[in-house]
């Protein structure tokens, strides 16, 4: 029941042309530190499912990239992701665009173990003709046309949670859960990392299991990296870092994910990482950012 | 009497607030500053029943001043709306969002996905069309358009098609043009609906010193006027106090360029004299 591991013995149950889908939303509790595990494996052709930010952005300008499937890839105050804007222009990814609550209907599915979830999303739009493989169907209930949102299954699901014990319960303090549980859910394996590694007692106190969102059945591995959102945020504990955003945007239009990747990820551990952002003081004062 | 003076920024905020009057309890989202300072003056003054989130996970029963907050500051929480619950009450259709497309085209569809270019290697790839398939198939929207010009309002069909409109060919099967629900578009030169002939896009009423054929000039395909075409009304004086309360920091002067004057014969007579 210890499913402790190191990001590296993790993120090595990913292979060749698997699909991932990443928890989190945009530049927020992002399992980042995971995704530069990833970026120094030699994993390629991966399909990725996401509501994207800097995760989806480096893992397409580093090649890992086959297929994409999105709603958005943003970073919020900066609307477009820069690398995904610049692979996507130079034609190197496939896409399948679809709408957010698409994607958690594909999620659900998934998670469900049923084929498909009959919606209206889509309908009408170019949803429909940029993705032949998404089919219509008929109600036994009415006369409409309905479209047949597939499983989005997952090989496996990367996610960042705020505490968990080695046994995978996991504890969500932000707001938002976003749709990390049915992400988790959806995949075969579930990987997540946490800013705190506690004891299993520590769910029996006060309220703390009210924010447990998916059973420990569900989580496979657990990576203890405490600052392991960065850049993205992990409220209430930081937010998200903009002067490093905006560098990592800046090298998109400048010397490229090869100096950005130099300068930060290979070989770099984490702990390299975070003392070339700060340490994990700086990280967690981040401030978080106001809506 | 002396007529208080009121940027483009206000007079568009206030015309934008009237797409919420009468709406009930729905959810009001407005995407942007202004489409949000909107909503929150509807909500503040016609239309309390009108419901709001914090644009991050709980829904309030007062709305947020959206400028000069900081992260300390109480809000007035009413119940938790995280982007999960969001999809529940989208679906459910009581949700009116206002929301700032990149193109518009003669059927009310719209694109924020990607200009130009193959859909396989874009001319410039934008957000992806996030949420806009489902908000148009479930629920009313409107739009505001900060720039109102041929490269907004396209000719043919937009890009790429985020959102359903009243497109006769992509309508799908067991739908009519009427179970879409698309009411106001607000721009910098007038304030438009989809009440035309067959949901011809038609002007509600000019900005002060506008002409429709100004308007028309700037669109690529044709609209259709009201018959008595009036001008935008001024923000009054307590809609002018209530945006300042909730944009303490005057970020609503910061969202069109050079922050231009709402009545643009004012500016003319003064450039006169």
């Amino acid at each position: 029941m210890d499913k402790v591991r190191s990001a590296r013995e993790a993120v090595s149950a990913i292979t060749d042309g698997m699909t991932i889908g990443i928890g989190g939303w945009g530049p927020r509790r992002k399992p980042m530190a995971l995704i530069r595990e990833l970026l120094r494996s030699p994993v390629k052709d991966l399909t990725v499912v996401a509501y994207g930010g800097a995760d989806v952005g480096l893992l397409c300008a580093a090649g890992k990239v086959k297929r994409v499937i999105f709603a958005f890839v943003s970073l919020d105050f900066i609307p477009l992701e820069p690398y995904f804007r610049k692979v996507r222009e130079s034609g190197a990814i496939e896409v399948s665009e679809i709408d957010e609550g698409m994607m958690l209907l594909g999620l659900r599915a998934a998670a469900w173990g049923v084929p498909y979830i009959p919606t209206k999303i889509g309908l009408g739009t170019d949803v429909v003709r940029l993705n032949p493989q998404i089919k219509m169907v008929d109600s036994p209930y009415d006369d409409k046309e309905w479209l047949a949102m597939p499983a989005l299954k997952l090989d496996v699901a990367l996610i960042h949670v705020s505490r968990a014990d080695q046994r995978g319960v996991c504890q969500i303090d932000s707001p938002d859960v976003y749709m990390d549980d049915w992400f988790a859910r959806a995949a075969e394996t579930t990987i997540v990392s946490c800013d705190e590694l506690v004891d299993s007692a520590h769910f029996q106190q006060g309220d703390n299991a009210r924010s447990v969102f998916w059973e420990r059945n569900v989580t496979q591995m657990v990576v203890p990296i405490a600052g392991g959102a960065h850049p993205s945020s992990c409220d209430p504990l930081y937010g998200f870092d903009m002067v490093h955003f905006k560098e990592y945007a800046a090298s998109a239009s400048g010397d490229g994910i090869g100096a950005y990747l130099e300068k930060y990820v290979s070989a770099k551990d984490e702990q390299a990482y975070q003392s070339l952002v700060g340490g994990i003081d700086a990280i967690r004062a981040l401030p978080l950012p106001v809506y | 009497m002396t007529q208080q003076d009121y940027s483009l920024a206000e007079l568009m905020t206030a015309a934008a607030a009237e797409a919420f009057r009468g709406n009930g309890e729905v959810l009001a989202t407005g995407i942007g500053l202004l489409p949000r300072l909107a909503a929150s003056l509807a909500m503040k003054t016609f239309t309390p029943e009108l419901m709001m989130t914090d644009s991050q996970s709980w829904l309030l029963s007062e709305p947020n001043n959206v400028s000069g907050r900081a992260a300390s500051d109480r809000q007035a929480q009413e119940s938790w709306m995280g982007f999960s619950r969001i999809f529940d009450n989208v679906w459910s259709g009581k949700r009116h969002a206002m929301v700032g497309p990149t193109q518009v085209d003669a059927y009310g569809q719209t694109n924020i996905s990607a200009l130009g270019g193959e859909y396989t290697k874009p001319k410039i790839q934008m957000l992806g069309v996030r949420g806009f398939p489902g908000n148009s198939i479930c629920h009313a929207n409107s739009f505001f358009v900060p720039n109102h010009s041929r490269r907004v309002f396209v000719p043919g069909e937009c890009d790429v098609v985020c959102s359903i409109g009243y497109n006769p060919q992509r309508l799908p099967r067991g739908y009519s043009l009427d179970d879409i629900d698309i009411r106001l578009v607000i721009s910098n030169l007038c304030v438009m609906d989809w009440g035309g002939a067959n949901h011809q896009l038609r002007v509600v009423s000019l900005h002060p010193g506008v002409s429709f054929d100004e308007v028309q000039d700037n669109t690529s395909f044709d609209l259709a006027q009201v018959d008595n075409l009036t001008t935008t009304p001024a923000p009054t004086a307590e809609q002018m106090a209530i945006m300042a309360t909730l944009d303490p920091a005057n970020s609503r002067a910061k969202q069109l360029k050079d922050n231009p004057v709402g009545d643009r014969r004012r500016l003319e007579e003064s450039n006169n004299v």
